[in-house]
């Protein structure tokens, strides 16, 4: 037997299974980060006068920026490789798929570096409380693009080709679930880098 | 083909098999939890005394160390909320009976549900390996609360415990909400819900919203025991007459914010399922519709919203000001209105009711003074006045266990008793129930009744010495004997239980379909329902969910599949 | 999202590739903001506000929320409202301390 609803939208909802569920897991997720800006908040003003400002400035801006442009793009690529499966375009999913992933992976690299720089010059989570919320906040928004990447990876595989040949729909479905998480660690990353770099 | 053991049994995807896992396991962690506490009451009946049977095996002279009293404290609460009530009440009854009551084959995700069971397996198991380890267990309190936290031994793994805790919460609420909304019968419309189904949507909308913001604080808080950041320790510190070497600049107000901001809406998640359960029995057994229905489920709604913006009465003692400290009075005081509707309905659904008082009734029925009595001792908790000499009293102690012991358990033990036909096809043992029942009420009382007493009378929770250096407090100690007695007795009195769980599951008399003549869907589903699959052919609802006694009808209940022409 | 036709979304697409120039700029304008002689207030105030602008873009387009079914909107009004709680309320009660010291 069927569970119901797994692709089709039920009637009265407007809304397929995984739908709602991805988007609860993100409500989750919007908590999960409001606990920890407001440690950041709550650690900012306990601190001394203008002290998470200086501290700050041990960051390296251009970098981020970067980091925030490479981010951006590959929301663009993500939404465009659904925008392909919906035009009946593997090969081009295919494409932006790839170019998701890619920029995944310059994003981790300049973080490795970032934290590279950063360890070089004895500055760890145990320097201060904003180092130390920086390397959280940054670790764990990293581990959600590690998480990301392998959902990203199965399906740009071989195992995805499967997927389209047999239940097109479904599989377009996935990809625009998976699509929401990706925008969602996007937008994570668009508060985190005035937050923690410009402030 | 038939299902190998391995899928069918253990990683099974059938939410009646996890259910039953998830059921199994969680008793196993009360009875756990409860033997934990056990130990704890000899100390405190007969301070320094060696403690008998296992005393002289784990301890030298076979007394129990204090530094153990603290873990088997703060095991005992974690271990009961954490491994044991939730998974019952929303990992058990939620996920064998929403799919049942709403008329579906499963739950919306059935690998995501796995999962959930599997990482709430591992957390209990990293929990009670923690036990073993050089280090011993957390001995912080459930609350955990830093500086001393982040000191202590045995907090780490207490820490990740909880991470994959959290994380089966999680994905089961997840999975609880989505097949409610999504997976309804059709004519399953909102207000034809039975209330149980109603009370696990909102559990499980705070459990999503509430349940993060641990995650993050414990998150914070392995950073300041493993790498020695100081998101929870101030500038200064000191500890053990010497000044801490981290940096500090945090602040243990923080974690006491994020604690709560999960742990208030955490006593809802308690306690909402376990009134779920009770407005099912008492539907049945008075053989009436519940009264006010509606109230009953906008009560519900109410109340877990408001359980998001009551937690710092918690915290009345950190010298929070006076405006914030009348907010969160003003709050918590609103939020007892929901609660006491909700009560006041049951109550007066038992009014002109022809009352069957069978095992399951009877553990409802005790379920509403005892929950009352928990309740209303509450509000002077939530008083900042009367909350400066309560707070870390026996006082408290002795308040929300009346709301999750002879409450909540209670109402889980009727619903186990209610729905055991379904799982098993048999019916419970009446009489066993009965000489279950009785004992269990009686010594629930005998164990937090002078817990009121002691607290009034000023003795401090968490204590070693069960308030002996409390020279003001000398003439209430006798009680903890009392207490402890009947503590012994409680548990002794359990095994009336287990055997007749076991008994009847081989022997009891056999159920049928529908053995409590009851309205609603699960019992049109042949008992055990069918494997994957539930019912025999597709549901479709017509009335609403406790149609009982309706004048001028043939029999006196009318399920929730019976179209409306059959009628008169 | 069943019943896209192809000029749909393609229209759709143009939206995207707009999405995208407004995201980079206001990128460049939230760094160029930061150089400013401000006060930490004001420059707090700015960040945040171009933070959300292009969080609303990124979850208005990208994640289809402008079109999106009632119940999940919703629920996300829920989750935000408990967000702010949770930002603000334990920052008042410590502020509020503050006051009685
Ligand atoms: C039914 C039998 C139970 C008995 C006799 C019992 C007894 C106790 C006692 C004596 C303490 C106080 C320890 C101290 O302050 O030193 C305690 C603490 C506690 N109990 Fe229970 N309990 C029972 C059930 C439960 C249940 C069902 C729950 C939760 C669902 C629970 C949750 C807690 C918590 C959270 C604490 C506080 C632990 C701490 O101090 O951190 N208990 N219990
Ligand atoms: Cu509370």
């Amino acid at each position: 037997m069927e569970i119901p609803y797994t692709v089709k939208e039920r009637p009265d909802t407007g809304l397929n299974n995984s739908k709602l569920g991805i988007w609860l897991f993100l409500a989750s997720e919007v908590m999960l980060f409001g606990g920890l800006f407001s440690a950041y908040v709550f650690l900012r003003l306990g601190a001394p006068e203008g002290a998470f400002h200086e501290w700050g400035k041990e960051l390296n801006v251009p970098l981020a920026t970067l980091n925030t442009m490479v981010l951006i793009t590959s929301s663009v690529t993500m939404v465009m490789s659904w925008a392909s499966l919906k035009m009946n375009d593997f090969k081009k999913y295919k494409l932006y798929m790839g170019l998701t992933l890619l920029c995944a992976v310059i994003f981790l690299i300049v973080k490795y570096f970032e934290y590279t720089a950063k360890f070089d010059h004895h500055l760890y989570p145990s320097t201060n409380t904003f180092l130390a919320i920086y390397f959280t906040l940054t670790g764990l928004h990293g581990l959600h693009i590690i998480g990301g990447m392998i959902v990203m990876t199965y399906f740009w595989l071989p195992a995805g080709n499967k997927m389209w040949h047999s239940e097109p729909e479904h599989f377009a479905n996935r990809i625009e679930i998976a699509g929401l998480y990706w925008h969602f660690v996007d937008l994570v990353w668009i508060f985190l880098f005035p937050i923690l770099y410009l402030l | 083909m038939p299902e190998p053991f391995w899928r069918k049994y253990i990683f099974s995807q059938d939410h009646k098999v996890i259910g039953i896992q998830y059921g199994l396991t969680a008793l196993a962690f009360l009875f756990f939890g409860f033997c934990l506490m056990m130990i704890m009451r000899w100390q405190l009946a007969y301070p320094e005394t060696p403690v008998p049977l296992i005393g002289e095996f784990l301890w030298e002279n076979g007394i129990l160390l204090p530094e153990v009293y603290n873990s088997l404290g703060a095991m005992h609460g974690t271990i009961m909320i954490f491994l044991g009530v939730v998974p019952l009440a929303v990992g058990a009854f939620g996920n064998y009976f929403v799919p049942l009551q709403i008329g579906t084959i499963d739950m919306a995700f059935p690998k995501l549900n796995m999962t959930s069971y599997w990482s709430y397996f591992v957390g209990g198991v990293i929990m009670v390996a923690s036990f073993f380890t050089p280090e011993g267990a957390a001995r912080s309190g459930w609350t955990s609360y830093p500086p001393l936290a982040d000191f202590e031994p045995g907090q780490t793994l207490w820490l990740i415990g909880m991470v994959f805790l959290i994380t089966s919460s999680l994905l089961g609420s997840i999975n609880i909400i989505v097949t409610i909304v999504q997976l309804r019968a059709p004519g399953l419309t909102w207000m034809r819900l039975p209330f149980f189904v109603w009370t696990q949507l909102v559990t499980s909308f705070l459990l999503v919203l509430a349940f993060p913001p641990l995650e993050a604080a414990a998150v914070l808080q392995l950073m300041d025991r493993v790498v020695g950041t100081s998101f929870f320790l101030p500038s200064g510190l000191v500890v053990s007459g010497e000044i801490i070497s981290a940096t500090g600049g945090g602040s243990p107000l923080l974690w006491q914010h994020l604690f709560w901001f999960l742990a208030h809406p955490e006593v809802y998640v308690l306690i909402l399922p376990a009134m779920g359960i009770v407005c099912e029995v008492i539907a049945n057994n008075t053989r009436k519709p519940i009264w006010g229905y509606k109230s009953l489920v906008y009560a519900a709604i109410f109340l877990g919203f408001m359980s998001f913006i009551v937690w710092a009465h918690h915290m009345f003692m950190t010298g929070m000001g006076a405006t914030m400290s009348a907010f969160f009075q003003t709050t918590t005081m609103i939020i007892s209105i929901p609660s006491v509707i909700i009560l006041t309905a049951f109550f007066l659904s038992l009014w002109g009711g022809s009352i069957r008082y069978n095992t399951p009734m009877l553990f409802a029925l005790a379920f509403l003074p005892m929950f009352g009595i928990g309740g209303l001792t509450g509000l002077p908790l939530g008083l900042a006045a009367s909350d400066i000499s309560l707070h870390d009293t026996y006082y408290v102690i002795g308040h929300f266990h009346y709301v999750v012991a002879p409450g909540t358990i209670f109402a889980l033990f009727a619903g186990i008793y209610y729905w055991f036909p379904k799982m098993t096809g048999r019916k419970m043992n009446e009489t066993l129930g009965k000489l279950h029942f009785w004992p269990s009420l009686i010594f629930m009382n005998g164990i937090f009744l002078p817990m009121f007493i002691q607290g009034l009378a000023g003795i401090s929770r968490r204590l070693w010495d069960g308030g002996a250096i409390y020279s003001h407090a000398a003439d209430t100690l006798w009680l903890n004997e009392v207490m402890s007695v009947s503590a012994w007795l409680l548990g002794l009195i359990q095994f009336v239980f287990i055997v007749n769980f076991f008994y009847s599951m081989k022997k009891g008399e056999k159920a049928g379909r529908n053995p409590w003549d009851a309205t609603t869907l699960e019992w049109v589903a042949p008992s055990p329902p069918i494997a994957h699959g539930n019912f025999e052919s597709d549901i479709e609802v017509h009335r609403s969910a406790y149609e009982y006694s309706v004048p001028g009808r043939k029999r006196d209940f009318t399920p929730q599949t019976e179209p409306k022409k059959s009628d008169n | 999202m069943s019943g896209h036709d192809n000029t749909d979304i393609q229209s759709h697409v143009r939206t995207y590739m707009m999405v995208f120039g407004a995201l980079a700029i206001l990128t460049v304008l939230t760094v160029g903001a930061s150089y400013l002689e401000v006060t930490s207030g004001e420059s707090i105030f700015i960040a945040l506000i171009i933070a959300s602008v292009k969080g609303s873009l990124v979850a208005s387009y990208f994640m289809h929320l402008i079109s999106e079914r009632a119940m999940i909107i919703n629920i996300l009004l829920l989750t935000i409202a408990f967000f702010f709680v949770l930002m603000f309320l334990p920052l008042m009660t410590a502020t509020d301390a503050a006051t009685i010291l």
